[in-house]
């Protein structure tokens, strides 16, 4: 009898305890489904910190809480694939494009742009500084077996990389090139380090310059523009999808306000902004 | 000499900023948490495999022992495969939340906190079992005096769990997304931080990450010392 009171009144407690646990777990995740929207975004546009400005200024505004996954553009495209991600905000056009003609992807439309430069050394071993053309520069690359580093990841640089490999019809051999499998600002610590050459975004770039002895060798208006854009994952194919928050999230990346934040985006710690606004026909 | 109060003012600054607070908050709040279901499920579940008699017992054991050393990425895979949206949990919304960090660092420490229990109480007279046995105890009943008997192992056991997971990146970068102010831990965020260059921070979060770990390992140990007090007395 004894015995059964104290092995209730512990089986008690166990419960209470039990019961305290979930309360304290409860904070913080309650289910909020509806205004959670999962932005899946390349690395550029968060390691820069655009995007935690944007999506501040966003949740001000319209109260929605918004998930930044910081992936390569290959990988949030892969999310959106699965229906894990609710908008993408990615710069890859040729595979956006195959994303959304697969029935992935609703009103691709491309609003930012900024330009992928060619960084290397200082005392610019391959000779490539002042090169015009990004496949120029390259190909001497290549030519003179110096060390180039690569995303290795399937991220839009990569994707980048990977068609000027194909336009010069040549590559280093394997022990002059790296795969670093990370994101663009670990790549370039590394190629600093390693005083390898490597294609970089300018926004990240810049925003590294301080830290590191790289430096740009080469510019390419017209073959190396970058061009972002911001693709609905299409919520007839996976109902899950929160339609309603990307769709919001959608019209305000679109909005004056975007533009006017991305225009002034650290342009005065930099002396140039880093990405521009240009909104583009809806092309898909 | 204003240089270094400037110095220090900084660096004080960079510890008393909200953002990383908050990060210090969810990285106890989630490894506390999965130490405490582990410490439910893995204490039970190892006196249990101790008093207990069942086919394929050694297999058992010998799993468990193999979940001792569980690669933690690999943990964080196959959470975010069963959690993902399409997945066969994924209407429970828990990929990019802390829940789903909490739901695998209990897979990475209760396997541990398992297996420490278990060989702890290997080292207890097996007479005492037969006694709690004759005098007609219950499971639950056995599982509290044999807890008891061995409660600074068990005390060990949980601390090993909870050091598995505080200092654990690979599962909670996977499974949470390492999102500010939402999922981002001490660990995610030295990764973060040491990618972008950002040495000072990184160094800074690093020493608040072992600083912490040692409060709370403290706090344990002195538990732990104080039983042993209270035996020799």
């Amino acid at each position: 009898m004894v015995l059964n009171t104290a092995q209730n009144k512990f089986k008690l407690h166990f419960i209470l305890f039990l019961f305290l646990l979930v309360l304290l777990l409860s904070p913080g995740c309650v289910n909020k489904n509806n205004n959670d929207i999962i932005l899946a975004t390349t690395t550029s546009v968060n390691d820069t910190g655009l995007i935690d400005v944007l999506v501040e200024r966003f949740h001000k505004k319209s109260g929605f809480t918004v998930k930044i996954i910081a992936v390569g553009s290959g990988q949030a495209i892969k999310m959106g694939k699965m229906g894990q991600a609710d908008i993408l905000l990615v710069h890859s056009p040729e595979d956006e494009e195959e994303f959304v003609k697969q029935g992935y992807g609703l009103d691709r439309t491309t609003f930012m742009y900024n330009d992928f430069v060619i960084v290397g050394p200082e005392n610019d071993p391959a000779g490539i500084r002042g090169a015009k053309k990004a496949d120029e520069a390259f190909k001497k690359i290549a030519d003179s077996k110096v060390l180039f580093i690569s995303r290795g990841d399937e991220s839009g640089t990569h994707k980048k990389e990977k068609t000027l490999w194909e336009k010069v019809k040549t590559k280093p051999d394997s022990e002059k090139y790296i795969e670093t499998g990370q994101g663009m600002e670990s790549t370039i610590i590394l190629a600093n380090e390693k005083r390898g050459y490597l294609l970089s975004d300018r926004a990240t770039y810049l925003s590294l310059k301080k830290k590191i002895a790289l430096n740009i060798l080469c510019e390419d208006e017209k073959y190396l523009r970058n061009y972002y854009s911001v693709i609905l994952v299409n919520h007839n194919k996976f109902p899950k999808v929160n339609a309603r928050g990307a769709k919001i999230l959608f019209e305000f990346l679109l909005s004056e306000d975007t533009k006017n934040i991305v225009e002034n985006f650290k342009k005065r710690e930099f002396g140039q902004p880093l990405f521009h606004y240009e909104l583009s026909i809806r092309r898909n | 000499m204003n240089f270094l109060l400037e110095g220090i003012r900084n660096g004080l600054d960079l510890i008393l900023n909200k953002d990383v607070l908050f990060i210090l908050k969810t990285s106890l709040l989630v490894s506390i948490s999965a130490t405490i279901i582990s410490v439910l499920i893995g204490i039970p579940s190892g006196s249990i495999l101790t008093i207990k008699n069942f086919p394929f017992k050694k297999i058992v054991v010998a799993l468990i022992n193999t979940g001792m050393g569980l690669p933690p990425v690999v943990v964080g895979l196959v959470v975010t495969l069963f959690l993902t949206r399409n997945g066969p949990f994924g209407f429970l919304n828990w990929l990019y939340t802390p829940r789903a960090m909490i739901l695998a660092q209990v897979i990475i420490a209760t396997p541990i906190i398992t297996g420490l229990t278990y060989a702890s109480l290997q080292d207890i007279n097996p007479e005492l079992y037969r006694q709690i046995a004759a005098m007609g105890a219950t499971t639950f009943q056995t599982i509290l005096v044999l807890s008891r008997e061995a409660k600074l192992s068990i005390l060990a056991a949980i601390i090993a769990g909870f050091g598995s997971i505080i200092s654990e990146v690979g599962a909670v970068m996977i499974v949470g997304g390492n999102i500010k102010g939402q999922t981002r831990v001490l660990t995610t965020a030295i990764v973060f931080e040491t990618n972008k260059g950002n040495f000072d921070i990184a160094i800074v979060l690093g020493v608040i990450l072992f600083v912490m770990s040692f409060i709370v390992n403290l706090a344990l140990t002195y538990i732990q010392l104080n039983r042993v007090k209270q035996i020799r007395i």
